[in-house]
């Protein structure tokens, strides 16, 4: 089966170097995206792309041919928001032609601002709100949970997401169930629409409030490799705690002018800053491959 | 919660043939599952409990999470039936209802229960007379007001095939099981009575009344066509139109605000196409505490209600 081979590509030697190359093509591909657009939202794809490209290019199982197969491992992107990131993963682990990237946004393009699961295949519910993508991924497991298949069920959420009502109601469900074939990411870049998310609505302690929902919590470095698959890659397991992985990154992650500045979180880049944004990101993929060495 | 509505010899709480029919189908189909807020007693489905505890996924009080989880499940193959109180079910969750199960095309069952103005001493809060207006403008979301239990099991049967987002609006208040003329299928109304004088379009627990308004007005010499709109989404245009041209007036009779319900569905196909003479009799806003049947009377939702509806139509009736 093509998803067992998937698994086997993912899991063999050299799956970091893959990570790498995956995650350092989205950055580019997305800042395309979004620069010949004209908009976009860049801090957040910037800041979520390692998170995409460690799961779909080193942890899950799926058959990009086959995107409705039941024992899929499955993908809910709660910061529907962050298209650049999810689209330039979905294009790389083969859902869709990447030539398609090129229509981002475009009239009638399949390339909605916000993913639409009707239309583009790889996508599992349509997000675009917050606080929509926990509460379906919840569903998505639970159903795991009464089959017992095996499938594994990832979420990423924005950190300022969290302040909508609705996440809490499933984070304290997921808990009550022991949804161990859970896995929620959030996207800790400290930042949200327009200020820091401390000085809007302080989400700290963040890593005591899913705890006391129920749920075991890593927090690691969203931009470290190693770690990221340390933190996702786990069975389903039945009745254990969900997991929630803290994962602090960095709005605008690779590109200077955008790092940590909210005023990045949606716009593109004029000519001149798309240049820079390019050579900045050739410079940290030469710098992983010397940290590799 | 209130008590339960008085019953009397012939009537009967959709409620029953919904928890009836829903445990049947489980019966056949391991796909098939509940979603419910706390509410298994409301929904009746304590037997399904019992017998595919399982299968019942009880959210707590969380009816955006329910009905969220319920698209989840059916993303994971199953086929949810996310049953609440209409008026907390269609109000606090409507944007997962548009994002997560319309808008998613995910194959989930809102089963709106005691809907209407059942819970009528409870208050406006309670009251859910709203719901067939915000739903019936969610594309790709079938909407159902069954009138009988009958009607309530098939549609419930057929939902269950469908592979489609719909709402069942149940009821709780006491309706007669009528006599059917067709099988049921969604987006098909049905002509109850015929006649060519004046039209009484209705739906849910009003198709009852519009028949015993027609008794009345048949004794008076007016003869009027009973439609059941049991399906407002998809809605059965032809038969509207139809029933517009072959008797030039119009009512509508619905247990909802009289704006964007069945009148305003009714009105938008007949401004357009056919304009006739209308009467849409529903309620108007946010209603006081009283019995259902109370509520019902004040607005003129009752059989004497539709017949003075049809009576004053019948005058404004060109040619």
């Amino acid at each position: 089966m093509k998803a067992l081979d998937a698994r086997r590509e993912n899991e063999g030697a050299g799956r970091i170097e893959r990570i790498r190359e995956r995650a350092n093509w989205m950055r580019r591909r997305s800042l395309q995206m979004i620069y010949e657009a004209g908009q976009g939202h860049p801090g957040g794809d910037l800041s979520a792309t390692d998170v995409l490209a460690t799961l779909y290019f080193g942890v899950m199982r799926y058959d990009a041919s086959a995107p409705a197969a039941p024992d899929r491992d499955r993908f809910v992107m709660s910061k529907g928001h962050c298209t650049g990131a999810l689209y330039t993963a979905l294009a790389g682990a083969g859902f869709f032609p990447e030539s398609e990237l090129s229509t981002y946004l475009r009239p009638n393009s399949r390339l909605n601002g916000h993913p639409n699961r009707t239309y583009l295949p790889g996508v599992e519910t349509n997000t675009g709100p917050l606080g929509h993508g926990l509460p379906v991924a919840v569903g998505i497991a639970i159903a795991e949970q009464i089959d017992r298949s095996g499938h594994r069920t990832f979420v990423l959420t924005g950190d300022g997401e969290l302040q909508e009502g609705s996440m809490w109601e499933a984070a304290m469900l997921a808990g009550h169930r022991q949804l161990g074939n859970l896995t929620a990411i959030v996207d800790r870049n400290r930042l949200q629409q327009g200020a820091r998310t401390e000085d809007t609505n302080a989400l700290e302690p963040l890593a005591d409030k899913w705890r006391a929902f129920g749920w075991e919590v890593v927090e690691i470095d969203g931009h470290d490799y190693v770690q990221l698959l340390s933190a996702l890659d786990r069975p389903a397991s039945p009745r254990v705690a969900p997991r929630c992985v803290i994962a602090n990154t960095i709005k605008g992650y690779g590109v200077s002018y955008m790092h940590d500045q909210a005023g990045w979180h949606h716009g593109a880049p004029n000519a001149a800053q798309y240049a820079q944004a390019l050579a900045e990101l050739a410079g940290i993929e030469e710098a992983g491959v010397e940290d590799q060495a | 919660m209130s008590a339960a509505p008085p019953s009397a010899p012939g009537l009967f709480d959709c409620r029953d043939a919904y928890a009836r029919t829903l445990e049947a189908l489980a019966a056949e189909d391991p796909r098939v599952v509940a979603v419910v807020n706390d509410s298994v007693g409301s929904s009746k489905l304590g037997k399904f409990r019992d017998r595919f505890p399982d299968r019942v996924i009880n959210v707590g009080i969380a009816e955006q999470n329910m009905v969220s989880v319920g698209a989840g499940l059916a993303n994971g193959g199953k086929i949810p039936f996310v049953s609440g109180a209409a008026c907390f079910l269609t109000a606090r969750a409507l944007e997962q209802i548009k994002v997560d199960v319309a808008y998613s095309a995910a194959n989930v069952k809102l089963c709106g229960i005691s809907s209407g103005v059942a819970y009528g001493e409870l208050g406006a809060t309670h009251h859910s007379i709203e719901d067939l207006a915000w739903l019936r403008t969610l594309r790709g979301l079938t909407v159902i007001v069954p009138s009988d239990p009958w009607e309530t099991a098939e549609a419930v049967k057929a939902a269950a095939a469908s592979g489609q987002p719909t709402f069942i609006r149940i009821s709780r208040m006491p309706v007669p099981e009528l006599e059917h003329r067709a099988p049921f299928q969604i987006g098909r109304a049905e002509i109850l009575r015929d006649g060519g004088d004046v039209a009484i379009i209705a739906a849910g627990t009003l198709v009852h009344r519009a028949l015993k308004a027609a008794d009345i007005l048949a004794a008076e010499g007016i003869e009027a066509r009973v439609v059941n709109m049991s399906t407002l989404s998809p809605l059965d245009e032809a038969a509207i139109v139809a029933a517009a041209t072959d008797c030039g007036a119009v009512v509508t009779a619905e247990e909802h605000v009289v704006r964007g319900g069945l009148g305003g569905a009714v009105a938008e196909v007949l401004a357009m196409r056919r304009p006739t003479p209308m009467r849409i009799v529903g309620f108007d806003g946010f209603q006081p505490t009283g019995s259902a049947e109370w509520l019902m009377e004040r607005a003129g939702l009752t059989a004497a209600g539709l017949a003075a509806a049809a009576r004053e139509v019948l005058s404004r009736k060109r040619g």
